[in-house]
This record gives structure tokens, sequence and C-alpha cells, in this order.
């Protein structure tokens, strides 16, 4: 087969909504274009894990740090099935693991935001995660097999991510002023950040045609976005909570909310490194993945001797 | 950095596959990094049977799975694609004969 025919073999797959696996030949930059889209949302788990593992130790009750430590667990989890995925694409585990280090490869830049009360435990699981489940859905069906089942995985245990930070929501809306203030307080810090997780607007993202022709993104993402909104003002109503924007208003016509300008500077400032947790979060994991090398050497050598050993005895 | 010093220290890759519950086949679930099988299997549990989804774990190392050519499939599958007379469905069979 020629590179022309090779082509029109992966079109027509795509076309016909056949999933293309790792030694099926694919166009480089739907190989690329996977590599790091993969890896950065498996780099997105792994970071992800930070902010909330600040809370931990100091869950208000076994119940709470029970759920929260599961679900730290999940996302762990989430990063090992993609960054597998991502290796069945040709790039090894420690590449990626370096890119991270580097700051070569981005991850979400919700993460670079701090979580300063317990109420954005709740606030993460009900709209990060939320955020993170519109998008996610959609990635059950993309083209790429190894991904697709690697989603259909995280989605199965997301939702459980969701539920247990309304939970929290909701137990602080309806507790004391004090807690209400709180829930209210972190809403206000992570309500515009979520809506950012959506990536920039449809007109500013260059990769956005080529995912959706390739059937990588099955949204774009404004309608992604809008679908966030439009779902997560009316759970808000449930909380008795205020979504701290003043241009919020039903639209009759549209059929869906309209709402206020993002301030997509903030975003790209953040990307490049200036949010407010970038270097702490980049440094602890960097220092948990230094603090053990010594592990991960001791363990080839134990599996080495016991090789060694069982090689001899054979003999 | 160059390739030969990322990947001096990895860890194998390993295959795993998952039995749902007694009676069934194992099924591929994933791959995951360990540094022999036993610490393969305890990173299977907690990777892929978080929600008891498991009664039994293969692993196998990556390296030693060999995997048909996709490019090959016509040629490889040739042999069966004009055999249609191996399914039931190819006989006629009168209206009278049931449960056949």
């Amino acid at each position: 087969m020629t590179v022309h025919s090779f082509q029109e073999h992966f079109d027509s797959l795509i076309d016909r909504e056949i999933a293309i696996e790792p030694k099926d030949w694919m166009p480089d930059d739907y190989r690329k274009t996977l590599i790091r889209q993969i890896s950065q949302h498996a780099h997105s788990e792994i970071i992800g894990m930070l902010p909330e593992g600040n809370w931990i130790t100091r869950a208000p009750s076994l119940r709470r740090k029970a759920v929260l430590l599961a679900k730290v667990q999940d996302e762990a989890g989430h990063g090992l099935y993609l960054y597998s995925a991502a290796e069945t694409l040709g790039i090894s585990r420690d590449e990626m693991y370096d890119q991270l280090h580097t700051g070569k490869a981005k991850y979400s830049s919700i993460f670079n935001y701090p979580t300063l009360t317990w109420a954005d435990m709740g606030a993460i699981g009900w709209l990060v995660d939320g955020a993170a489940i519109m998008n996610q859905v959609p990635l059950c069906r993309t083209s790429y097999g190894p991904y697709a089942r690697a989603m259909v995985r995280v989605c199965k245990e997301e939702s459980f991510h969701q539920r247990q930070g309304f939970e929290i929501m909701l137990t602080l809306s309806k507790g004391s002023e004090v807690q209400r203030k709180m829930a209210q307080d972190a809403l206000n810090r992570w309500w515009w950040p979520s809506l950012m997780m959506f990536g920039p607007p449809d007109a500013e993202s260059p990769n956005t045609e080529s995912s959706v022709r390739w059937r990588i993104k099955r949204f774009t993402n404004d309608e992604l976005r809008q679908k966030f909104v439009d779902v997560t003002v009316e759970q808000a109503k449930v909380l008795g909570l205020e979504i701290p924007d003043k241009d919020l208003k039903w639209n009759e016509e549209r059929g869906h909310y309209d709402f206020g300008k993002i301030n997509w500077a903030e975003f790209y400032n953040v990307i490049k490194g200036n949010g407010p947790c970038n270097k702490q979060r980049l440094d602890a994991r960097r220092k948990a993945w230094e603090d053990g090398q010594w592990v991960r050497d001791a363990a080839m050598a134990h599996a080495a001797k016991r090789k060694e050993r069982s090689a001899t005895k054979a003999a | 950095m160059t390739n030969d010093k990322l990947n001096k220290h990895e860890w194998p890759l390993w295959e795993v596959f998952i039995r749902s519950k007694a009676g069934l086949d194992h099924k591929h679930a994933g791959s995951l990094h360990a540094a022999d099988a036993e610490m393969a299997i305890e990173n299977a549990r907690d990777v892929y049977t978080r929600r008891m989804e498991g009664v039994s774990i293969w692993v196998v190392e990556s390296k030693n799975i060999h995997a048909s050519d996709p490019g090959e499939s016509a040629s490889l599958y040739d042999p069966a694609s004009d055999k249609i007379y191996r399914h039931p469905t190819f006989y006629d069979l009168p209206d009278e004969v049931k449960y056949m």
C-alpha cells in the first residue's frame, strides 16, 4: 500500500466509526495529537491529587476522610489508565514524566488554584469533576480504541466524585451561617476557573478542527461549556447558592443560559506558569518522583536477584 | 535527555487480564508497570479492581505478547471468508422442523 492508500483506509475507518487500534496505520499528526491530549489528561489526574490531598488529614469526619481518600486513589488510577493508553502510541512512561517534570507538558490549569477551606473539597467535586465529566463522557466514543476504553473506566468511577462533592456543598449550605458562607465562598472562587476548564473559545482553539475531523473530540469547547452552565445553574438553585456572575440570565430564544465574559487573560497567565500554585504543584510532584527513585531502584534490584536465584536453582 | 537515560530505570510493562466472575474468561483490562510478576498482580489489584471488578488476575509481560499484523488481515483471515456453510443459517430447512 502507498501512503495515499493508507490514508484512505484510515479515513474510511474514521468515517465508518470503526475504532483505530495501536497497530493500525495512522497519520503522524493523529498520533501526535493523541499523545499530547492523553498525556496531558493523565498529568491532570496526577497533579489533581495534590489540591485534595491537602485536606485528607483534616477532613471533618472519618466518613469524609475515607471518601476523600478513595477519590484521590481513583485519580491515581485514572492517571495510570491514561498513561498506559498513551504508551500504546509509542511514547514511554519516563518520557511523559520527564515532559511533566520539566514543564514541557501541560496539565489542567484548574489545579494551580489553592484549596483554602474544607468547602473547596465540595466545590472541586461538584464543579471541577462535573466539568471533567462533561468533557469526558463524549471521549468514551473517541476514535482511538485504548483511549476510549480507558475513558469508559474513568467515567464509571467519576460520577461518585461529583456526587460526594455535591453532598459536601449541600451539607454546608444547610448548616450554620458560617458554613453556608464557606460554601458560597468556595463557589465564588471555583466557578470561573471551572468554566475555563473547557479550554479557549472555539474561534481561538487551534486543535479543535482536526480533532473533530478525526473524531478525537466530539463536541467543541464552547458547546460543552454551555452544557455545563445550563446544568450547573439548576444545581446551584438546589443548594440555595448564588453563581458569581451578574450577567447570568436565561435566554428564552436560545434555550440556554447567557453568561458573563470569561477572563481569558487569567487563563493564559495560569497556563504560562503564573497561577497561584503552579510552582508548588510541580515542586511537590518532582519531589515525590525524586524521593521515590531509591524505591524503584531497590524493587528492580530485588526482582533481578530473585530471577537470578531461581535460574541457579533450576540449573 | 537521551532516550537511554530516560528508560534506564523504567519498570517493565505488563498486560493485565481480569476474570470478572467465576465462569467467565479473563479479559484484557489494560497495562501497568511493575518490577516483577508479584508486584504486577498487586498493582493490578489496586489499579483495575478497586470496586470488586475481579476474582482472578493474570499478568503477562508485554514483550511476551505476539500480535497479528492488521496490515495482513486480508490474507490472514482469507481462508474463512468464503465458507458461509460453516454457519447454521446457510441451510434451508422445511418449516415443520422445529428446534434444530
